[in-house]
């Protein structure tokens, strides 16, 4: 199915919006205001985005630590967001959670989470609950290689199927956990792990948006139509270390170089659609300079906001004590 | 003689940085002769009398009591009572001055333990006044001691000497292998280390279980040896308080080891925390307390297991001395009575198994003078 | 002896004891770093480096680096410790615990109890912990005393790097299953060392401080900050014990109790969140045992009863310093009898 010029447009907007997010939080982090762990997602933008296109507000997406590029694909505000990076009151959790813990329930994003392997199982119940509750919704579990080996998500994707639930698992392979490769620590294969459970799943390459795209769509129409679980195997890579402050030791000489310069779904996005004359070059040069002034005024206004108060220590533990 | 002259936080032993005037024994406007004690110094490890280095009236009192001073400040000030005071003011301003600005650099300059293999075996010793000519002073601690033990000793013995102070094998920083640990493996360990940094004739002073090494080594070769001396020495007699060798190695809690390093002192006040906690942690290092247990077993076992007292005539003209604290609770100072007449005996009132901590200028005047005769 | 930090002395630790002992492995997630990938081997030495370099003497045979499995890794641990081996896993930071705790405790610390005393299960999960880093809600806990509570445990919190060192090694040939706290934010802090190898007993408080008008008990990084607490109080005349437990299983009761009787106050420093915490713990123990030496209240201090928040405001707030235990001092001193 061909997207239509709005969609694409939507596409390549928000892909460029969470590598610039990304990019430029890279430069903050440098400067030290900026507290804490931060995961970075630049390069893999078209994963989040390929899938998070078929979703509404009405269905869950649960992420991993390296959160803000689902957050962004699934609507979540980019002011609001900087502002909980940078521990503001009015951050999106109030300045509570940080990046690690960024969410907005209202737009079905159940949160970046510290726990590797902590989004599958949640998934499972945030399906149950559209099951139980007919609201045709889906939900779409993202984690990496590195929680492809967590008991918790190979339990899910035996619970998903056992129950049968409209739950998407999609596997972000970026090659490494931390500094450890996934060919060094997955044993098997991601694509036949799922079908070991009888689930259907499809390796993709992560770079190409369209790829992504057709994917999901099949998988959340599945779903939706009450077909059951399916998986997605998405090959990607990541431009940053791990967490800021990762030295990258590990990556072979050149490497992230060469990705950058061949492997950017961004750029790729840009030559499918011009050359195929979708969308004109003014038109996506347009679209960076909105997102470039966008992320600059999400700093801008997190910079200036103000700290949560002492008295907010103390509150939102519980709803009612 | 319209002279100002300082008088600085002396440095006792290597690890001490600052000190502080526990009390002041002088008050201000007193004349003082050298070696008058001016003032109790406080350190973490202990407390000691301070003698002054100079002579003449002592104008001023710089430090507080109880006030933490770097080594090297200014404490007091002595000059001539014609030194009108705001000479002494601007004296007291420019040391000031002048230390904020350098103390860096006598912190550098410290030295430092050093360690060499014997027979296979690291020994550490820490040298000082290497620069003097005179024969080299040797000192070897006691039973569970270590080289610091002489911290308030080796500092002004080195004024005029070079003076090694040692780690016996299974103790401070040398290996905790003692084979045997009787006195023929230690003395051969100290004579083994005094060979490899090429002393090859010294003045041996021990304490305690060291004096006994000391004495052996003098009658294993005597050829090496330029005068013994004594402090409060094993192998003189069978008793010892075995009880304090066996509760020093087993107390593994200061509140454990308190009562028990209380008997090596006349004034249980100066076992310090720092002391307490120096010994607990060395007592932690893999082998220190089967080393320990060894040497205690081959040395003090039903009581004094090598007793040399009567082969003190085989030394023919070395010179030895002793010197015993008169309340010494761990070897009783009696077994210094009848030695033979050539050997000197000195007993130090308020003094008890540690006089070379306790009472440590007359301990270092006594070394001084003996050596010195000895030459 | 020469002045190592606290990641040196835990380092060092390992090493020493790897040397001695070749049935000593280590396991973790990037404990050694970049295994399959194309650049540096050690690449990592554990997420904050603390194990850097041994992968370069011992090996991948020895130091072993997992896949993200808490659960298989951790129960891999106590399985060949129960078989043999003495193998220290690193749970990377103790919030984790979550994912394998069925390993460390149904499994791991019940084996001796279970098997009428026949297992030997001599294995050490090193696991960091605490507030401070900005690290939010999901990588600050204190969560020891979850695992004290747990019977067949034992449970090291050093603080400071010479504690560590000597409590390390002493875990290690421990034939007890301990879990082994570290302090994130002390890695960095510096103290004099021991080159060789020692150990600290379980169970044996120190008195980091020593005074007669009340005690503080503190655990872990608490400990620093009841110090110096402690030295501001002693230049206004108020002189403070500080007991540093070590370890919260066994605990020193005994040591507890002598201080409590000596001072007749008590003020506990517990960075765990408040309920069921050591301070609870300890408070407990002195109010059954030596009710009659109080002179004033217990007064415990502790974060409140919150997740450990993100914003820094918020986390300065939230962990105890050392005004809030002058404060809570003060109080106690204050304190009028019936
Ligand atoms: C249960 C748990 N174990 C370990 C960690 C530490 N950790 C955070 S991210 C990460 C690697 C995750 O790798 P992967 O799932 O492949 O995601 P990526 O970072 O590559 O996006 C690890 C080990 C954690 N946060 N939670």
């Amino acid at each position: 199915m061909q997207l239509n010029h709005e969609e694409l447009r939507r596409a390549y907007r928000t892909m460029r919006l969470i590598r610039d997010f990304e990019e430029r939080l890279h430069l903050e982090f440098a400067t030290g205001e900026i507290p804490g762990f931060v995961h970075l997602y630049a390069g893999e933008e078209a994963s989040a985005v390929g899938v998070c296109m078929h979703l509404t507000d009405k269905d869950s997406i649960a992420s991993t630590h390296r959160g803000h590029g689902h957050c962004i694909a699934k609507g979540c505000d980019t002011d609001a967001m900087m502002k909980e990076i940078y521990g503001r009151k009015e951050g999106l959790c109030g300045g509570k959670g940080g990046s690690m813990h960024i969410a907005d329930l209202s737009k079905g994003m159940l949160g970046a989470n510290g726990i590797v392997g902590g989004g599958p199982p949640l998934i499972c119940g945030a399906a149950l609950t559209a099951k139980v509750l007919q609201t045709g919704g889906v939900a779409v579990a993202f984690y990496g290689d590195g929680a492809s080996n967590q008991g918790t998500t190979l339990e899910s994707l035996n619970l998903a199927k056992v129950w049968d639930l409209p739950a998407i698992f999609v596997c972000e392979d970026n090659g490494y956990a931390e500094s450890t490769s996934s060919s060094y620590a997955v044993a098997g294969s991601q694509i036949e792990r799922a079908r070991g459970f009888g689930i259907p799943a499809e390796e993709v390459d992560g770079f190409d948006f369209f790829a992504v795209h057709d994917a999901a769509r099949t998988a959340i129409e599945r779903a939706r139509a009450g077909g059951g679980p399916s998986m997605i195997h998405v090959r990607l890579s990541r431009y940053y270390g791990h967490f800021e402050g990762d030295g990258m030791t590990y990556r072979g000489a050149g490497e992230v170089e060469a990705l950058r310069a061949k492997e950017d779904c961004l750029k790729r996005f840009r030559t499918r659609v011009t050359e195929a004359a979708l969308l004109p070059a003014a038109e996506l040069d347009e679209i960076d300079r909105a997102a470039a002034d966008q992320i600059e005024s999400a700093v801008q206004n997190a910079k200036k906001a103000k700290p949560p108060t002492e008295a907010d220590l103390l509150t939102d533990a519980y709803v009612a004590y | 003689m319209n002279q100002i002259v300082a008088i600085t936080m002396p440095k006792f032993g290597l690890s001490m940085t600052e000190g502080k005037i526990a009390s002041w024994a002088r008050p201000e406007g007193t004349k003082i002769a050298v070696g008058d004690e001016i003032a109790d110094i406080e350190t973490t490890k202990i407390t000691n009398a301070y003698e002054s280095p100079v002579a003449g009236v002592l104008r001023r009192h710089v430090a507080h009591e109880q006030e933490d001073l770097p080594v090297g400040a200014l404490i007091a000030v002595v000059a001539d009572p014609a030194v009108p005071d705001a000479e002494i003011d601007a004296f007291v301003e420019r040391f000031r001055a002048e230390f904020a600005t350098r103390a860096p650099e006598a912190e550098a300059a410290a030295p430092e333990p050093r360690t060499v293999e014997v027979h296979g075996r690291p020994m550490r010793y820490l040298e000082l006044g290497a620069e003097h000519e005179e024969r080299p002073i040797v000192l070897i601690h006691g039973f569970g001691g270590d080289l610091n033990n002489w911290l308030f000793v080796q500092p002004g013995l080195a004024e005029r000497n070079r003076v090694i102070a040692l780690d016996l094998p299974g103790h401070g920083g040398s290996g905790r292998q003692v084979g045997a640990g009787d006195l023929g493996t230690l003395s051969a360990a100290v004579a083994g280390l005094l060979d490899s940094i090429d002393v090859p004739k010294a003045h041996l002073v021990g304490h305690s279980l060291g004096a006994a090494v000391a004495l052996r080594t003098a009658l294993d070769r005597p050829a090496h040896v330029a005068s013994v001396t004594l402090v409060c020495p094993a192998g003189l007699g069978t008793e010892i308080d075995e009880a304090f060798t066996q509760d020093f190695i087993t107390a593994s809690r200061r509140k454990q080891l308190e009562p028990v390093l209380a008997k090596l002192f006349v004034d249980a006040g100066l076992v310090s925390r720092d002391m307490m906690e120096d010994l607990l942690r060395f007592k932690r290092l893999d082998g220190a307390r089967e080393a320990l247990t060894a040497i205690q077993n081959a040395n003090f076992a039903g009581g004094q297991r090598e007793v040399l007292r009567g082969r003190l005539g085989e030394l023919g003209d070395i010179p030895v001395q002793v010197i015993w604290g008169a309340e010494d609770r761990i070897i009783p100072p009696q077994q210094a009575e009848g030695l033979p007449a050539g050997v000197a005996v000195h007993v130090l009132p308020g003094a008890g198994h540690m006089p070379h901590m306790e009472k440590a200028a007359d301990v270092s005047r006594l070394i001084q003078a003996f050596v010195a005769r000895a030459m | 002896m020469s002045r190592k930090s606290f990641r040196q002395a835990i380092n060092e630790a390992l090493r020493q004891e790897m040397r001695r002992d070749p049935r000593v492995v280590i396991m973790g997630e990037d404990v050694a770093g970049g295994a399959g990938s194309p650049g540096e081997d050690d690449a990592w030495g554990g997420v904050l480096g603390v194990t850097k370099g041994l992968v370069g003497e011992f090996g991948r045979q020895r130091v072993l680096d997992t896949p993200l499995s808490e659960s298989a890794y951790v129960g891999a641990a106590a399985g060949a410790a129960a078989t043999g081996l003495r193998p220290v896993a690193e749970l990377m930071f103790v919030d984790f615990i979550g994912v394998c705790f069925d390993q460390i405790f149904n499994q791991a610390a019940k084996f001796r109890y279970m098997f009428g005393g026949h297992a030997v299960t001599p294995m050490v999960v090193r696991t960091m912990y605490g507030a401070g880093f900005r690290a939010a809600s999901q990588h600050s806990q204190c969560l020891y005393p979850i695992v004290t509570h747990i019977p067949g445990l034992k449970v090291v919190i050093p603080s400071s790097a010479y504690e560590a060192k000597g409590l390390l090694i002493q875990a290690i040939r421990d034939d007890d299953p301990v879990i082994f706290f570290e302090n994130k934010v002390q890695y960095d802090q510096e103290e004099e060392v021991p080159d060789d190898p020692y150990t600290i007993p379980f169970g044996e408080a120190n008195l980091t401080r020593e005074g007669d008008d009340l005690t503080i008990v503190a655990f872990g990084r608490m400990v620093q900050v009841a110090n110096e607490a402690a030295d501001r109080l002693a230049r206004d005349g108020i002189s403070c014990n500080v007991v540093d437990p070590r370890t919260t299983s066994p605990l020193d009761t005994g040591t507890i109790l002598d201080c409590v009787a000596d001072t007749g106050r008590l003020v506990i420093v517990d960075e765990a969140s408040p309920r069921c915490n050591m301070a609870t713990d300890v408070s407990a123990l002195v109010a059954q045992e030596a009710f009659d030496a109080l002179k004033a209240p217990i007064r415990m201090v502790c974060p409140p009863h919150v997740p450990v928040p993100f914003a820094p405001n918020l986390e300065d707030l939230y962990v105890p310093n050392a005004d809030r235990v002058e404060a809570a001092v003060r109080a106690v001193m204050r304190h009028q009898g019936r």
